[in-house]
């Protein structure tokens, strides 16, 4: 692996991550992704993939190692440089994480508000996205309304409405039916197809085989293999 | 597509921050902060005018008294030797001679209307002002007005002023910490109130913050929330302070010539309704700036 920052949208050297002063969930991590590179990200409960993402997205600083992101080097960068960042990646979170008091139309339009989108560019966008995830009837709903594969799907209609550079998912299929999975993985397809870096955290091997791809393996915090 | 969601309004409550911070103890709270900053300011007014009052138009006044202002004598009536001798005596700016119609005016409240038509041998009264910088009048005078009208009596009102401009001064102090004290009070409770309000919304806030949002944008929503909140409670407080300002003013008024005491409705002095709408304005600075304040410091526990 001889790519430089420049080129590889992610790449971790040495990574390591405790939550406070319990047993490190992350240990010695290496690896870098191209732009516009694919993996699944593999491995059983507990085995850290959830951990491993939240450091690409900027929840975690890595305890020890080096991480850079966007050809941005997160060790030197301050709490300022994230922000930017963070509109560049787009996360389907494993529990979903919508705003509870906003509508289902006004949880996807949320990155495109804080991007600073003026309101009249808003719509249109958001009406398609809703209607894409097969939402246009619950649009008005608020996230408690909405059945498990509806609320995923509006998690997934968020994290994809900003065209990030980086799409992070965490379990997206998770509650979601074989025809809704088939859709969001032609969606994450054809994004990757465009340019968009993607990494895709699952247990569903079922899935992992009608899509074969790269993958990153964890078992108890550690990477065993990059394929 | 819903109704709803498609007529969003203009100024949208992303982080609900409408329930949050509710419209309901911040307001009422800061009102009662800017109902006490109203009162104080009004005190600071009066003791202002009031030492101005007496530095300026009453300064170092000397009161000469002559009984029996009309005897004839060497050079003059008794009145007219004490003038002249007050008059060619260094450090007196100016002398006048009280008029009868004055004097009434002064002796009304223990004599009555009876002054006016009586026979009473009233003194003369002289109103002496001494030129800027004396406080003092020179030691030898008593002893040389007593030398060309005996019985002449004077008396210096410059120790008593000095001790009420003192107070005066003092009590401005005061009322400026006071001002102080409910601007400090008026910025914990929004500060209470905010801290609450990102309690009550960490959820939403890890969120915004995880898309990206800036400290500068959650700041923002709050300081603006924060802003009208204690803008509402500062108009509450200066309006519902301007009775009791007017009713203290009119029991003022008689005692501060600034003051017409015959208009009909008492009025403010102009200063005290400049600084009335100032109050809720200051509220809504204080509540923007320690929101912001707030915020970025609670913001900083997140990576
Ligand atoms: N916030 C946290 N504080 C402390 N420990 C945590 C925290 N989050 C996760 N862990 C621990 O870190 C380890 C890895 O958890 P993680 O959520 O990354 O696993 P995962 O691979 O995503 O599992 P799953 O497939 O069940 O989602 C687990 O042992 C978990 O208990
Ligand atoms: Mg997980």
């Amino acid at each position: 692996m001889t790519q430089r920052d420049s080129e590889s949208m992610i790449r971790l050297e040495g990574v390591g991550l405790r939550y406070g002063s319990a047993e490190p969930v992350l240990r010695d991590i290496s690896f870098s992704i191209p732009s516009g590179g694919f993996r699944w990200l593999l491995g059983p409960s507990g085995a850290g993939k959830s951990s491993l993402l939240r450091l690409l997205y900027l929840a975690n600083r890595p305890s020890v190692g080096h991480l850079s992101i966007l050809g941005q080097d997160i060790n030197a960068a301050t709490r300022r440089d994230l922000p930017p960042l963070r509109r560049q990646i787009g996360v389907v979170f494993q529990d979903f994480r919508l705003m509870p008091h906003l509508s289902a139309f006004d949880n996807v339009a949320l990155p495109l508000r804080l991007a600073g989108r003026p309101e009249g560019q808003i719509h249109a966008d958001v009406e398609e996205m809703v209607r894409w995830v097969g939402l246009q009837r619950r649009a008005s709903a608020r996230p408690a309304e909405l059945s498990g594969g509806e609320q995923q799907r509006v998690a997934i209609a968020r994290a994809v409405i900003g065209r990030p550079s980086l799409l992070l998912a965490d379990e997206p299929t998770g509650n979601l039916d074989d025809r809704q999975a088939t859709r969001l993985m032609q969606l994450i397809s054809e994004m990757n197809r465009l340019g968009t870096t993607v990494i895709v955290a699952t247990h569903n091997e079922s899935l992992v085989q009608r899509y074969p791809g790269r993958s990153l393996r964890l078992a108890e915090g550690q990477l065993i293999n990059d394929v | 597509m819903s109704k709803r969601s498609l007529l969003r309004p203009a100024r949208f409550d992303d982080l609900g921050l409408r329930r949050a911070l509710s419209d309901r103890l911040l307001p009422a709270l800061v009102a009662a902060m800017t109902f006490l900053a109203a009162l104080t300011l009004a005190g600071v007014m009066v003791a202002s005018s009031v030492a101005h009052h007496w530095q300026t138009g009453a300064a170092a006044i000397l009161t000469v008294q002559v009984p029996q202002p009309g005897t004839d004598t060497a050079g003059g009536t008794r009145l007219d030797r004490v003038t002249t001798l007050l008059r060619g005596s260094p450090g007196i700016a100016s002398v006048r001679v009280l008029s009868s119609t004055e004097l009434a005016e002064l002796l009304r409240p223990w004599l009555g209307n009876a002054t006016q038509a009586s026979a009473l041998p009233l003194p003369a009264v002289l109103d002496v002002r001494l030129s800027p910088g004396t406080t003092e009048p020179d030691p030898t005078l008593q002893g040389r007005l007593s030398e060309v009208a005996p019985g002449t009596f004077m008396e210096s009102h410059g120790l008593w002023l000095q001790r009420l401009t003192t107070l005066a001064r003092s009590l401005q102090a005061c009322a400026a910490a006071a001002l102080l004290l409910v601007a400090g009070v008026g910025a914990a409770v929004v500060a209470v109130a905010v801290r609450a309000g990102l309690a009550a919304r960490r959820d939403a806030i890890d969120i915004v913050h995880g898309l990206g949002a800036t400290d500068s944008f959650i700041a923002g929503q709050f300081a603006n929330r924060a802003t009208l909140l204690a803008a509402a409670g500062g108009c509450l407080g200066a309006v519902a302070a301007l009775p009791v300002l007017l009713a203290l003013a009119s029991l003022a008024s008689p005692f501060l010539d600034t003051l017409p005491s015959d208009a009909l409705l008492p009025t403010l002095p102009m200063p005290l309704w400049i600084s009335l709408p100032i109050l809720p304005l200051a509220a809504a600075a204080i509540g923007w700036l320690t929101a912001r304040v707030t915020v970025h410091r609670w913001l900083r526990r997140l990576p």
